[in-house]
């Protein structure tokens, strides 16, 4: 029983930022921009909201754990929105190739995240790693009393306040895009945008506002690694491949926020299970890691064999729209 | 009305039009005046971070890329690499099929040159040996390419997804082979393979090991651009490309063409795989593409595969990382940087597409 206590507990620890990321990816991707960004968009997320707290913690003389909090999410949400903004800037106003821009962003934001928490501490004339403990035990802080509750209390009050929250924006936005009127017009720009805009719905604004918002909502993903799974420290590549997992739980979760709670904790364990299957040697744990990929890729190709139209990508998905084009 | 009130009454508004046709000088001093911005930025971010005269900077960056024999060389062997990967990525995105699994193709092919290096280099002498690796890179190419062509042609599977998948799935395959490669024992690293033997390692060839590589890669763009430009395969796929109705109606196999197409790019990407591991590094990791399967698929994009073009901006990406890692290592600073410097210049070399394409106005309207 502790053994599958805790396995949850790690699936659950690392299919957070994976659904932070993924959330983010089908806003956008709602939009009918594929953002291959999104990788470097948790990287810059994620080191932004480290530089921050580090600041913080250096100029003041007893830091607080909330104020650097609130000063790392601010961080954290204001890079994202960068890395959001030149995606958005180059693939709708100046109408450059959704992949090309993404994989560029991705080359650029995994390079930054990288060299400034690989050095920032040396740069500010420091030694060692850089280590933002105090803001780091206010996104761990757990609820107290109620993590005491044996199993129930294990299971689900084990967490920081982040995990809540990427449960909880996850069903947020399921409900945005399915019951608001906002949300429809966002789906309708990502199936058609021509067929949006003739119905008066400015289709740029609309990709706008849900390629930033989803790009905030990722880079969150990264804040998670950073200050909650890593204890508010960095290490280069450390976050590895998670947020090309991130677009793949887009492909399991079928564009449906919610499916992607779930489909974050399947990643999540797979990611993990080589750990917990007896008699495993090294090389054959290394051959158990590619399971959410090979998962990802049987889940690609039924969706693309059974035609459901719920099932699919959004059909303008990848595509610029130039009005005068139409 | 006077002119000051005009002003008031009017606002600006910016007009774009699409260009019918733009001349080539143009063109080019948009793009030119693209890379001056770029290196403009880069340059103030590098100044921000080590705080020098930047002219020391860009002299730094020089001496970094081309300062030595043996840094010309590097910078020579990194820009082949990336150029074949950039070419091989050709035929697939003329077709529009997004193969952005470069990474993998480049990996497994990496991989089967590390196994023939292991297991038959020694027994066999070198131009066979050599044959046998670039012929089992290839091999190992087109099959990580033509999985996902298969799925494509047949059920219309999303291959931009599929391949990136793939490409993770072929890291993994390589962790596996570093365990049981692994040398020496507990180091998980491969280490140099044939170390005392280089048997299976690219020779020298006019002094230099890289010569052949610089070879192997002209030899294969030429034959690209031939078979793009001059082949009925090429203007087969160019057909598909452009639409996959017009291609049936005029009697093409779609499916055959998908499927020749991505063996002929996955085979050139495993073949860049040897390139990096029996030229170059003499062993294997996940970081051997080292995302220069990305990297190539912009530098592909933007030069609108044209080969001259793919030159050109292969050197320049080149040139700038060789030379903002010596920039790094001399002010302590880790590799990364160089990531960023290409990130930056990636956005300036794909916003300039845009003035390329679309001619804007300014002019105020009366209100």
């Amino acid at each position: 029983m502790p053994v599958i206590i805790t396995f949850i507990q790690r699936a659950v620890g690392q299919g957070v930022a994976i659904l932070f990321g993924a959330t983010g990816e089908i806003m956008t991707e709602k939009s009918g921009n594929l953002n291959l960004g999104i990788p470097g968009i948790m990287y810059m997320g994620g080191v932004a909201g480290l530089l921050g707290a580090f600041f913080y913690e250096k100029s003041a003389k007893t830091p607080n754990p909330i104020a650097g909090m609130l000063i790392s999410i601010l961080c954290c949400l204001l890079c994202s929105l960068l890395g959001g903004l030149i995606y958005t800037f180059l693939t709708v106003t100046l109408r450059a190739n959704q992949n090309v821009v993404g994989l560029a962003l991705t080359t650029f934001g995994t390079g930054f995240g990288n060299f400034f928490g690989g050095s920032i501490s040396k740069m500010a004339g420091g030694v060692g790693q850089i280590s933002v403990k105090t803001t780091a035990s206010a996104f761990r802080a757990r609820i107290p009393g109620l993590s005491g509750i044996p199993v129930v209390g294990e299971l689900l009050f084990h967490y920081g306040f982040l995990t809540y929250l990427s449960v909880i924006l996850a069903l947020i936005c399921t409900y945005f895009l399915k019951r608001t009127r906002s949300g429809l017009h966002l789906v309708a720009v990502g199936e058609s945008p021509a067929t949006a805009d003739s119905a008066g719905i400015n289709v740029p604004v609309y990709k706008y506002a849900a390629t930033l918002a989803g790009s905030m909502i990722a880079g969150l993903g990264g804040l998670y690694f950073v200050m909650e799974y890593l204890g508010g420290t960095w290490s280069n590549n450390g976050f590895g491949d998670r947020g090309w997992l991130a677009v793949a739980l887009v492909i399991l979760a079928l564009w449906n926020p919610a499916n992607a709670i779930w489909g974050s904790l399947v990643f999540g364990a797979l990611y993990i299970i080589y750990i917990y299957i007896p008699g495993l040697s090294r090389a054959q744990q290394e051959l158990c890691k590619m399971l959410p990929y090979v998962v990802t890729i049987v889940v690609l190709i039924f969706t693309s064999r059974r035609n459901k139209p719920e099932n699919q990508p959004p059909a303008s998905l990848g595509l610029s729209y130039f009005r005068e084009e139409r | 009305m006077d002119k000051h009130s005009k002003k008031s009454a009017g606002r600006t508004v910016i007009h774009m039009e699409k260009r019918d046709s733009i001349s080539r000088s143009k063109a080019w001093m948009i793009r030119g005046a693209a890379v001056l911005l770029s290196l403009l930025v880069c340059a103030i971010v590098i100044i921000a971070i080590t705080k020098q005269n930047p002219l020391e900077v860009y002299a730094g960056i020089v001496s970094g890329a081309v300062g030595t024999r043996r840094r010309i060389w590097v910078t020579v062997r990194e820009t082949v690499v990336l150029l074949i990967i950039a070419v091989g990525l050709v035929p697939a995105f003329r077709m529009k099929f997004w193969n952005i699994g470069a990474e993998g193709q480049i990996l497994m092919g990496g991989a089967a040159s590390a196994a023939v290096m292991i297991y038959a280099a020694n027994k066999l002498p070198l131009p066979l040996a050599i044959l046998v690796i670039l012929a089992a890179s290839c091999a190992a190419g087109v099959l990580w390419g033509v999985i996902p062509a298969f799925f494509k042609a047949y059920f219309n599977t999303n291959e931009t997804l599929f391949t990136l998948m793939m490409n993770y799935v072929a890291t993994q395959i390589i962790n596996y082979l570093i365990c049981i490669w692994e040398n020496p024992k507990g180091s998980n690293t491969v280490g140099v393979i044939n170390s005392k033997t280089r048997a299976g390692w690219f020779p020298k060839i006019f002094g230099s090991e890289y010569c052949l590589s610089v070879f192997i890669v002209i030899l294969v763009t030429v034959l690209v651009t031939i078979y793009m430009n001059y082949s009925k395969h090429g203007y087969e796929l160019a057909v598909v490309g452009e639409s996959t109705d017009t291609a049936r109606y005029a009697g093409i196999n779609v499916k055959k063409v998908i499927l020749r197409t991505m063996c002929l790019s996955g085979a050139i990407c495993g073949l860049a795989g040897a390139l990096i591991v029996a030229g170059a590094s003499h062993t294997i990791s996940t970081s051997t593409a080292g995302g220069r399967g990305f990297t190539a698929i912009i530098v592909a994009w933007m030069s609108k595969f044209n080969p001259a073009a793919m030159v050109a901006v292969s050197v320049f990406l080149v040139f700038m990382q060789q030379g903002s890692i010596q920039i790094a290592t001399q002010f302590g600073l880790n590799e990364n940087a160089s990531d960023i410097i290409t990130g930056i210049l990636l956005f300036f070399l794909i916003g300039c597409e845009f003035f390329v394409n679309y001619k804007l106005t300014v002019y105020r309207e009366e209100a």
